[in-house]
């Protein structure tokens, strides 16, 4: 993990792309681990169907990786002949078979490690300059430990000059431009910057695989701009710290997978009915229950929009790739802070846990801001729930004199206090809904890229390799759109229709057996003709193969 | 009053109350107890927009709409979570958090044992009375072993040991443990004072009956004794007062210096800081 990381640093620096997942068994932490990387000098935003190079320097527990490391006739293996015989599983593949003795070329260099010698070595075998990789090492180490810098140096370069003479090298061919601007950081991270971007200062959670890593990043990055972050007792106490705190005037966040979703969902209906807002990243994992904690799915879209018990409409945002892991988090709390309402952002394993290279993110300028209220007139009653044109009512502060309120889960009159009249229900219900259904989203609703009289729709981190299936079909004359949707709920039925235009055929493509994404395409939108599913559950990810397949036969 | 451009500096109890009629039965302690916190509240000179009463779910939990507070009534079990938020987002604001024996010991046990331990600088009352009230007199955490008077009571009663909330708030860590009697209410207001004052996490169990479901604690008049407790500073001598507790001995048991949970707020990076740190 180390060895890819480094590897990131140096590509980032050259001017590539790349996309780097990390497998590990359902342990979680410590054990057996293979790291993914997909490199390019095009942005990339998905896995693809096989990978070029498989190097190993142990053979330990890899027959748990080898459906998620699927290879080609064309593809290398290196590996190490003191490891032993490579697996039938990847003999299978027909991939050629090199070897490199890397723990003897580590022995040789004092303080070497194979995993600089497979560094060095890969970079060899695709002409990816060492240069770019001994720099990186220098700025990680030289000043903490110059030996140790020595050694990887040396190993790098050990590894690179055995690999020069293997057969089978790949090219990766040359960066197109070196000054762009990039950013190299995990879907993760981006959903935790995103989050204090759009005014987030609060953040009460409970440590959860795959969600753990945007809690890492806010418990150390809040604290630095001003905000709290508490490590709650469990998933109930921290959304109702969440809620406490945005009640106080802070904006708020907490992270989760599904099973703390399901916890949460109690809160969340508190959120959605007291108009106290708060958002919940849930980076989706393989359900149900417990499933698959370290895996990706797309199956918690059900929870996550008709999870509340009542009728509670709410927002439900999905990023599209690690990129917009930042930019919807940060939509996602203006949203909420602007609508008053509990915002899901479903984020995924594969988008949170994999780092990417990007292009530098645009400063976008949403930042979360609430309807001030006024205190009222000598002799008038605050009116907290006031049922305005918008559905959006002013929404004071605690410490603004002469607005007290008791916000409250039980139905309410406009001014807060408890009631059990159909009058006051059907009017807050209908404020509630009114609010978010007659926002302007802009459109951001949704990703639409090109033209086609098929379309593909999508969500989530099925999105890049979408995009990906759409090329390659294009190139094969077969012409298809892809609609990825961000905001998934409230839906935006006039908007869908315009983006489906002239569309003959539908392919939904999502994780999930069930099918739930294309469930709610069809039972939230009139859809001009019966879809196509590609619906699949984890916990290997969609790969661009599969649906470029598909497009080929609805193309015929 | 809820239209409050008052002017005042100073705020009565009365201040403190709202116009909403509570939805508590004839005799209910309850009402003692909201008229113990805001006298306390008017005695400590604040003020109603910078105080905040928080609850969950329960007839006790209503509190908050009775008071002219910022106010939270939220969900069942999950106040303390509510409350912690609210008072480390906004440390300026004075936080109560208020409610009941089934809300804050059973279905809300555990943000009430991490609640003691984290201690956040709150006061946390319990109105106890050994009993659901609000679905019709179910036996609670703090009920007798042997109550069977209700029709919603096993025969024979539960055959459970008992919640002992003081003890246990003294094990996880509270920062202030007292208790108090609704028959008592300015002896009651002035532990509610002493509560918000102290520093840290101030529980205060205050038996208050409910005469509804519960005819025989209308005797607790006789049986509580009002200022029974000696205050400590030694949790081992509290511990060792509470293992001959009867439950009917009233005011504050243990006084800590623990320190609060929560440091102070400062910004120190900008937005494009922390940008910086993804770009090479």
């Amino acid at each position: 993990m180390t060895a890819a990381n480094m590897f990131l640093d140096a590509a980032t620096a050259a001017g590539f792309y790349a996309l780097f997942s990390r497998s590990s068994g359902p342990q979680i932490r410590g054990g057996e681990a293979a790291a993914l990387v997909r490199l390019s000098v095009d942005p990339v935003s998905s896995v693809d169907d096989t990978f070029d190079i498989l190097l190993a320097i142990d053979w330990l527990g890899v027959q748990r990786f080898a459906a998620e490391l699927p290879l080609s006739k064309s593809s290398v293996i290196i590996c190490d002949p003191s490891a032993g015989e490579v697996p039938e599983a990847y003999v299978q593949s027909g991939a050629s078979i090199v070897h490199l003795p890397m723990k003897d070329l580590a022995k040789a260099i004092p303080g070497g490690r194979p995993n600089m010698i497979a560094l060095g070595a890969v970079a060899a075998m695709i002409g990816f300059p060492v240069a770019q990789l001994t720099e990186v090492l220098g700025k990680s180490l030289k000043k903490k430990r110059a030996d140790a810098f020595e050694a990887s140096v040396a190993a790098v370069k050990s590894g690179a000059e055995a690999a020069a003479s293997l057969s089978g090298a790949k090219t990766i061919g040359q960066p197109k431009a070196k000054d762009v601007k990039r950013w190299t950081i995990t879907g993760n991270s981006a959903a935790g910057l995103g989050a204090i971007r759009g005014g987030v200062r609060f953040c009460a959670a409970y440590p959860i695989t795959p969600a753990t890593e945007v809690l890492e990043y806010l418990t150390s990055a809040l604290p630095k701009v001003g905000g709290v972050f508490v490590q709650a007792e469990d998933e109930l106490a921290s959304v109702n710290m969440c809620i406490g705190a945005s009640y106080g005037g802070e904006p708020s966040i907490t992270a989760t997978a599904g099973p703390g979703l399901s916890l949460m969902i109690e809160g969340l209906g508190l959120s959605m009915a007291s108009e106290t807002p708060v958002v919940v990243v849930d980076v989706q994992r393989v359900g149900p229950s417990t499933g698959i904690a370290t895996k990706c799915e797309q199956s918690d879209l059900n929870i996550a929009v008709y999870g509340l018990h009542g009728d509670a409409p709410h927002l439900v945002v999905a990023p599209d790739s690690i990129g917009d892991c930042m930019f919807t988090t940060q939509w996602g709390v203006y949203l909420a802070e602007t609508l008053q309402s509990p915002c899901i952002v479903l984020s995924d394993q594969a988008l949170g846990q994999s780092r990417a290279i990007i292009d530098a993110p645009a400063d976008v300028a949403f930042v979360g801001k609430r309807l001030e209220a006024v205190p009222p007139a000598e002799g008038e009653v605050f009116k907290r729930y006031a049922n305005t044109a918008s559905g959006v009512s002013p929404m004071p502060v605690p410490g603004v004199a002469g607005c007290q309120y008791t916000a409250d889960g039980l139905e309410h009159t406009e001014t807060g206090t408890p009631t059990s009249q159909a009058a006051d229900h059907s009017m807050q219900l209908d404020k509630r809904l009114r609010k978010l259904t007659g926002f302007d989203y802009g459109n951001h609703w949704a990703t639409i890229e090109g033209e086609g009289d098929i379309a593909v729709i999508t969500w989530g981190s099925c999105t890049g390799a979408a995009r990906e299936a759409i090329a390659r079909a294009k190139a094969d004359g077969v012409n298809a759109r892809l609609i990825s949707v961000r905001l998934i709920y409230p839906t935006r039925p006039e908007h869908l229709d315009e983006a489906l235009k002239g569309v003959k055929k539908i392919l939904v493509v999502e994780q999930s057996h069930l099918g739930q994404f294309t469930r709610y395409l069809r039972g939230e939108y009139d859809l001009p003709v019966k879809p196509e599913q590609l619906s699949r559950p984890g916990p290997l990810p969609m790969r661009p193969g599969e649906i470029h397949a598909r497009l080929l036969s609805m193309g015929k | 009053m809820s239209s409050c451009n008052s002017t005042a500096t100073t705020y009565s109890a009365r201040d403190f109350k709202s116009d909403v009629k509570p939805v508590w039965c004839p005799g209910c302690g309850d009402y003692a107890v909201l008229s113990s916190i805001t006298k306390a509240f008017a005695d400590l000179g604040l003020k109603p927009h910078e105080t905040s009463v928080v609850s969950g779910i329960g007839c006790s939990s209503r509190i908050p709409a009775y008071t002219n507070t910022y106010g939270f009534h939220s969900i069942h079990g999950r106040a303390l979570a509510v409350g912690q938020g609210l008072k480390l987002a906004r440390p300026d604001l004075t936080v109560l958090v208020a409610g009941g024996d089934g809300d804050g010991f059973s279905i809300g046990g555990n943000h009430f044992l991490h609640a003691c331990r984290r201690n956040v600088d709150l006061t946390y009352i319990v109105m106890d009375n050994r009993v659901y009230g609000m679905t019709k007199g179910q036996p609670s955490p703090t009920t007798e072993s042997d109550w069977d008077a209700s029709a919603m009571a096993p025969p024979g009663g539960t055959g459970l040991t008992p919640f002992h909330p003081l003890a246990i708030a003294l094990a996880a860590g509270a920062n202030f443990v007292a208790r108090g009697f609704s028959g008592d209410p300015n002896g009651t207001a002035e532990i509610i004072a002493e509560a918000i004052r102290h520093p840290g996490f101030s529980f205060v169990a205050v038996m208050s009956p409910c005469i509804t479901f519960r005819e025989e604690q209308r005797d607790w008049k006789d049986t509580m004794r009002k200022t029974a407790i000696d205050a400590t500073t030694d949790a081992a001598q509290a511990a060792r007062r509470l293992m001959t507790d009867d439950g009917f001995n009233c005011g504050v048991l243990y006084r800590g210096n623990r320190v609060s949970y929560g440091k102070e707020k400062k910004a120190v990076a900008k937005i494009s800081d922390l940008d910086a740190e993804f770009a090479l």
